[in-house]
């Protein structure tokens, strides 16, 4: 048995878990549009842009970010049921290789994402978002946006295998709220006092939620200094970070359930 | 040829030996029960032979093959059934029998016809499309068992498999269990239930603080801690004073329900009737049974404590 195929065979069972019970997958997204709307029409009308420009295109790249970087989630707390009902061990014992249940849990999540992602784009368009950009930078976004979904993916594996009960999946839960807020993804870092505005601009969801605008052809918020020319580098530089930090953790913690 | 050999194995979590010279052999086809209270480390037993943990000493194979260095090979040929039914609630059961069995490298028309197989073996074949989630508590348990059985595993382990079951659902598993070893697996059951172990196994290892205690088939084991006991329900007309009185020294009595217990070590049978034919007591009921596994077992954990 392939690592490869065994890991398609888990993302198979994802799949069929959407089949089963699509209210789960349809929730998500419905969050994610709320959100959307909440911060597009609730609070968008009392916030103004540094530098002028539509709110809703701001907010769009940013709650696209946003909710790739809330994918942590669901791919930690999936680890930590597998391992919770005894799942995990059954896998271990079985003769597939050592990474399949990592990559059934990317090929299930990056699915779900590049889903949810797509239903958002739609979304955004109907209230009124525009990409003005070509459609060449508009799929190079996408990409960044799913690349930080993959990065995160990782450091979910990690929590999951690390802490596996189900009071540590309330944590992550908890602390996505503060970390997701705490960057540019929603309001600009120019309006925040100097200290946090630093924090938020440096945080990695900022740098793909400022690549994103630019690429897209919508308002960043941002004006001048590495932040803006190099946004796109950052967005590749953030995750590809995450990834070498948090792949070999995960490695390591999948070993040291045989401790 | 044994199946399952396990030799000094010894795992350290820290300052606790959960394995401290854990010995055990196996021969092919049978039901071996292994018996010990909470924490002895059945568990830690069952995870190093199927490769799930590292052991830090001693030497242990499956079916022929090291779990140390040939770990693929025991995964080939082993299944596990831990506590919890570990298995896909939001699937039907025939989804994670086909899932299962694909993970095990048959084809996906393989582990479908391996699925219904199984399905009709184990009386599921009727909530086969049902979500696991509306499955009671002994349905679920037969489906994680039908999942380790796919390949038809020389070796099948089932960790507490009846924890937390009703009797009806125990004695469904109960027959799974003995179907699995008809059809020519070797079994190794750990659990806290002694009569589940006098049940089904045909060699008990009792197992305490990392090591196996003591070894044989259950009614060795009784034997060992001491002979056959005779009760005695002694009637109203009669007094319960006079008939201990009459009988050997050890008696043991309960006055509530007016029952005096003798245990056969020197005495026999019929000197224990002889005597109360002498003392013109004409009893209401009497026994005669072998002391129970749990007897044997709180015995030899005593022993044990004592050392």
């Amino acid at each position: 048995m392939t690592t490869v195929r065994a890991g398609w065979i888990l993302t198979q069972r994802e799949l069929a878990h959407w089949v089963r019970e699509p209210w789960a997958p349809i929730f998500g997204v419905l969050f994610s549009i709320m959100l959307l709307l909440v911060f597009g029409f609730l609070f968008g009308g009392a916030i103004t842009l540094p530098g002028g420009g539509d709110y809703i295109d701001y907010l769009l790249p940013g709650m696209l970010a946003l909710s790739m970087m809330f994918g942590v989630e669901t791919t930690a707390t999936a680890m930590a049921n597998d391992a919770r009902k005894g799942i995990t061990d059954r896998f271990r014992s079985m003769p597939i290789g050592s990474a399949s249940v990592a990559l059934g849990r990317v090929g299930a999540d990056m699915t779900n994402s590049a889903v949810e992602l797509f239903v958002m784009v739609v979304g955004g368009l109907l209230v009124g978002w525009r990409i003005t950009s070509d459609p060449a930078s508009a799929a190079l976004a996408v990409l960044l946006l799913l690349l930080l979904r993959f990065a995160v993916l990782w450091i979910g594996i990690f929590l999951g295998l690390s802490f596996r009960g189900s009071g540590a999946t309330v944590a992550v839960q908890v602390l996505v709220w503060p970390i997701g807020f705490l960057s540019t993804a929603i309001v600009s870092a120019e309006t925040m006092p100097a200290w946090l505005g630093a924090i938020a601009a440096w945080n990695p969801l900022s740098a793909t939620a400022t690549a994103a605008r630019q690429l897209f052809g919508n308002p960043t918020g941002v004006t001048g200094g590495v932040l803006e020319d190099g946004a796109v580098w950052l967005a590749l530089a953030w995750p590809l970070v995450l990834v070498a930090i948090f792949v070999p953790l995960s490695a390591r913690a999948y070993r040291r359930l045989r401790a | 040829m044994h199946t399952l050999i396990a030799e000094g194995l010894r795992k350290r979590y820290g300052d606790l030996s959960a394995l401290d010279g854990f010995d055990l052999h196996v021969p092919a086809g049978v039901i071996h029960g292994l018996l010990g209270p909470n924490g002895a480390g059945k568990t830690t037993a069952v995870k190093a032979l199927t490769t799930l943990i590292d052991i830090s000493e001693g030497r242990a194979s499956v079916a022929g093959f090291d779990v140390r260095t040939q770990g693929a090979e025991v995964r080939r040929r082993i299944g596990l059934i831990g506590q919890n039914a570990a298995v896909d609630e939001v699937l039907g059961g025939r989804q994670n029998l086909i899932m299962f069995g694909r993970l095990y490298g048959l084809t996906r028309a393989e582990a479908a016809s391996r699925a219904d197989e199984l399905l009709a073996v184990f009386e599921l074949t009727e909530a086969a499309g049902r979500a696991v989630s509306t499955y009671s508590g002994g349905m679920r348990r037969r489906l994680d068992i039908a999942a380790g059985l796919i390949l038809t595993p020389a070796a099948l382990f089932l960790d507490e498999p009846t924890t937390g079951l009703d009797p009806r659902a125990r004695n469904e598993v109960w027959n799974s269990i003995r179907e699995v070893a008809g059809r020519g697996t070797t079994v190794l059951l750990t659990t806290q239930y002694l009569d589940e172990a006098d049940q089904l196994a045909s060699q008990i290892s009792v197992m305490n603080h990392g090591k196996i205690i003591a070894e044989g088939t259950p009614d060795a084991l009784k034997r060992q801690v001491g002979g056959d006991r005779v009760t005695v329900t002694v009637g109203l007309r009669d007094s319960l004073d006079a008939v201990v009185h009459g009988l050997p020294a050890g008696a043991a009595v309960d006055a509530e329900t007016r029952t005096v217990t003798v245990e056969l070590t020197g005495e026999s049978l019929a000197g224990v009737v002889r005597a109360l034919d002498e003392m013109n007591v004409v009893p209401e009921d009497l026994q005669l049974r072998r002391p129970t596994l749990d007897e044997v077992f709180l015995t030899l954990t005593e022993k044990e404590a004592v050392r």
